[in-house]
């Protein structure tokens, strides 16, 4: 194995920074992952309780002035209070993310924060309506971010069984067709959904090309249909929803007394160990990470080691790491190509953003810094098209209209989120390295102004691939 | 944020002040493309999520209503097609095309895909129309198979429109990939510079010169800064991206319409893009106004942009990746199902028709007791459509574009 400091952070992390240093070796990126996270000011990010009351507050705001009499000035007053809250709210869900930037520009644990970004794709729930995209942001925080270093199964059961999920994949209205709920109002053709079912197995677990058929997918639903959301106390099983009688996922047979939370976490934790499921998540870290053509024996130790652990992610990761093919160069005009939110925040990491200037961002800068950028860009912050995440080819970035967006920020950006511009032939050194190519070198030095100069090393090649 | 507040003229003004060039948005790039064989006109318009065709097209049928208590309930719309199915009111804009004849749908059809009901496979079968997908190897779309054997096909001969990546036009032949919401501002110097830092890497070089081309760029055509109509344009533009939930923004699909539009009155002669939002599972009755809204405004503003000469030539296919169950949901929504629906439009379809065969309702009638039966395959549409527009002979049709498609009888879908 060839361990190379600046490969792990551009590889494995947000790229290089001109004030954190790179890792030293393979050891000392497990032991960051394994141990707790470094803190960050005002990494206040509301927990799941908390997140409840403001939606609940903001729901009985919305409920008084709608209530009022209609042309009234005192319902005036209702709703303009109540619009205040949510453009408080819309702030804060600002700064959160902006935590995230930070995260990502100045943790020494890039790998983390890689981490992090990875999975909260992979359970990607973006919200379908304001509510939910107040919460999207908590719910990365809280049921992705605590654990990519721990068993697949606990993110698994945390992510696709939080409200976001939930909502996200309409389980809420998921009833069994033949449960007590479901015949006590015949008039109202109470039933299943199957979307979480589905999308557990064919892109949570097993992966799309696994051994499962529709009867599984029905069956999971089935076990499925307790599990509902209560806007006070968050995820609950209700039994008089659940389907009644017991439910054969995959060969296995799962609640055969009554019906119990345990079975939905029993099925969801065989899942998680199922040998499809540890090659499906061992191909897309190393897909994600490595190389869109990862190397065979890779995958394999990736995912020996997974069933070795029962789906330990931070000795999956470290089996990725320990193995030479992850470590392999890229020539140029090969390699990796950057997906634009890795773009955009190794650019950021490289400009060394001040921690202040994300955490405390306003709404509308971060549309400008980020979400305007990255919509044109074809990756609105986690809000892929469907559940299945962003695309992973490259050839799905490498487009005129992503380039030309991508040009578009780096001349625009950079000059309003830093005091000063660096200069450009020091940053080519912040940025590439001591690698950097010759002829970035030579653009940074003879671009007419620094604006220029800045964009022409984030647009090269050599920034833009890992 | 830093020192500097980020505002529309610094996105402006520090571009006017190096002085070159002045990018614009693709709608004003002078365009000088070269055309291939033929006038006609080929749009492909993607419905991602799963259109509900019969509730977009309500036949009159009780057995369907006793299947769907809610959503087979509404009001008569009036819009009475042929065959006595009732058009979906939200789609009334689109009831002069078909009392126009530049309207028709194909009921019934579906891709090959059966049984395990994935957007995702759903939709890669759909834009790769072949009929299987195997896991491996690199995938094309079928669109981009026809232009590999349409003669004097070149990179502006096809545009796939928006920001939405599709696998539909993927493949060896060059497809543009363009939505009207990106420009900036480069000196020539940083253009030649930038050419340097990519020399090395051909993928990301060539790439680039489209997009500067694209924007505006690349020499030749600078604009100054004083030319008021390029600065109100620009200004527009700029608007339109710093304010992402500004009127503009809301309209995005009529953007994307109006561009595709604006490329096929020059030298485009094939174009696609999507139009999202019809995963239907809960409230349909709601929930469906938005896309069908959306694919109204869009077919409008196709016909708007092209002008009346080149309508002529159009053809529009306006395909999903399945139908949806037959049978309402515990939600008054419909989950993912089998047969579904084809739209057609344009000026040079024959339109006021509606093709394919619809299977009944009743349980034995139905695919897996669930969806409507696939009478049809959709991609033997396409393959006429594509044959009756650009005259690709059968034998490509049903081996390279549709490998396996027998195309049988002529639906006669272009007037």
């Amino acid at each position: 194995m060839v361990f190379d400091s600046d490969m792990a952070q551009t590889r494995f992390g947000y790229g290089r920074s001109p004030r954190v240093a790179g890792p030293r070796d393979v050891d000392e990126m497990v032991a960051r992952l394994r141990g707790a996270e470094a803190p960050l000011a005002d990494a206040d990010i509301p927990s799941d309780a908390e997140m409840r009351q403001r939606i609940a507050d903001l729901t009985a705001m919305r409920r008084t002035y709608r209530k009022a009499d209609e042309g009234s000035t005192e319902r005036g007053r209702l709703k303009q209070k109540y619009n205040a809250a949510r453009r408080a709210t819309r702030e804060d869900v600002a700064g959160w993310i902006g935590v995230t930037l930070a995260r990502r520009v100045w943790s020494p644990d890039g790998l983390r924060e890689r981490l992090v970004a990875f999975w909260a794709d992979h359970f990607s729930a973006p919200g379908k309506n304001e509510q939910f995209r107040f919460i999207a942001p908590t719910y990365v925080a809280n049921a992705v971010r605590p654990f990519v270093a721990a068993r697949f199964e606990e993110m698994l059961i945390s992510a696709a069984l939080h409200p976001q999920m939930l909502h996200y994949l309409d389980q809420n209205s998921s009833i069994g067709p033949n449960s007590s709920m479901a015949r006590a109002r015949p008039e109202k053709t109470l039933g299943l959904n199957e979307n979480l079912a589905r999308e557990v197995l064919e892109l949570h677990t097993l992966g799309v090309g696994a051994a499962y058929a529709q009867h599984d997918v029905r069956q999971l639903a089935e076990l499925l249909a307790g599990i509902t959301t209560n806007p006070k106390k968050g995820v609950v099983y209700v039994t008089k929803r659940t389907e009644p009688g017991s439910h054969t996922v995959l060969g296995k047979e799962y609640g055969t007394r009554r019906a119990r939370i345990s079975d939905v976490k029993e099925v969801l934790r065989d899942l998680a160990r199922h040998p499809d499921t540890a090659r499906h998540i061992s191909r897309k870290l190393a897909v994600h990470f490595v190389s869109e053509q990862p190397d065979e024996d890779l995958l394999v130790s990736m995912a020996v080691r997974y069933l070795e652990t029962d789906g330990d992610l931070a000795e999956v990761v470290e089996a990725m790491l320990r193995h030479p093919a992850s470590w392999r160069p890229v020539g140029e005009g090969s390699g990796n190509f950057k997906q634009p939110d890795l773009f955009l925040s190794s650019a950021l990491r490289a400009l060394a953003v001040p921690e202040r200037a994300l955490t405390g961002v306003k709404a509308n800068q971060l549309n400008r810094l980020l979400g305007t950028p990255l919509r044109t860009m074809g990756q609105p912050w986690r809000r892929p098209i469907g559940p299945d995440g962003f695309a992973e080819e490259d050839s799905h970035w490498i487009t005129a209209q992503g380039m030309a967006a991508r040009l578009q920020w780096a001349l625009s950006v950079p000059t309003a989120v830093v005091d000063e511009l660096p200069d450009p032939r020091a940053f080519v050194e912040t940025a590439l390295g001591p690698q950097a190519p010759a002829a970035v070198r030579f653009a940074a030095e003879a671009a007419e102004n620094r604006r220029e100069g800045i964009a022409l090393v984030l647009m090269s090649p050599a920034f833009q691939r890992v | 944020m830093g020192k500097t507040d980020m505002n529309r003229r610094m996105f402006l003004g520090r571009g006017l002040a190096v002085g070159c060039s002045l990018a614009a948005s693709p709608m004003l790039t002078p365009v000088s493309f070269a055309a291939t064989g033929g006038e006609n006109r080929l749009v492909v318009i993607i419905l991602r999520g799963g259109l509900d065709g019969l509730d977009l097209l309500q036949p009159a049928d009780r057995g369907l209503q006793v299947l769907r208590p809610t959503l087979a309930a509404r009001k008569p719309t009036g819009l009475e097609v042929t065959g006595g199915a009732m058009l979906h009111q939200a789609c009334a804009p689109l009831w002069p095309l078909w009392q126009a004849g530049e309207l028709a749908f194909v009921q019934g059809v579906s891709t090959p895909y059966r049984n395990k009901r994935s957007h995702f496979d759903g939709q890669d079968y759909l834009e790769a129309g072949t009929a299987s997908l195997n896991g491996s190897g690199r995938k094309d779309g079928w669109l981009n198979r026809m232009l590999q054997n349409m003669p004097g096909s070149e990179m502006r001969t096809a545009f796939a429109v928006g920001a939405d990546p599709m696998l539909l036009s993927r493949g060896d032949a060059p497809v543009e990939t363009w939505s009207p919401d990106v420009g900036f501002v480069l000196s020539s110097q940083g253009a030649r510079l930038l050419e340097l830092t990519m020399e090395r890497d051909p993928q990301m070089a060539l790439v680039m010169k489209r997009a500067l081309l694209l924007a505006g760029e690349g020499g030749g055509g600078a604009m100054t800064a004083d030319d008021a109509d390029t600065m109100g344009a620009l200004e527009d533009m700029m608007d339109a991206q710093m304010n992402p939930n500004g009127k503009g923004a809301a309209k995005s699909h009529v953007r994307v319409a109006e561009f595709a539009a604006g490329q096929l009155r020059a030298a485009a002669r094939v174009a696609c893009f999507s139009i999202g939002g019809w995963d239907t599972h809960a409230n349909q009755a709601r929930a469906l106004r938005i896309p069908l809204t959306r694919l109204s405004d869009s077919l409008l503003a196709l016909k708007a942009g092209v002008g009346a000469k080149v309508w002529e030539r159009t053809t529009v296919l306006a395909m999903t990746e399945f139908g949806r169950t037959v049978a309402e949901n515990g939600t008054k929504g419909t989950d993912h199902g089998t047969g579904g629906m084809m739209v057609l439009a344009g000026g040079a379809i024959r339109g006021q028709t509606v093709h394919g065969h619809l299977a009944g309702f009743e349980e034995v009638d139905l695919f897996q007791g669930r969806d409507l039966m696939p009478t049809d395959d959709v991609r033997r549409y396409a393959a006429w459509a594509i044959r009756e527009s650009f005259g690709l002979d059968r034998f490509t049709l049903e081996s390279v574009v549709f490998p396996g498609v027998q195309m049988g009888d002529a639906p006669r879908l272009l007037a």
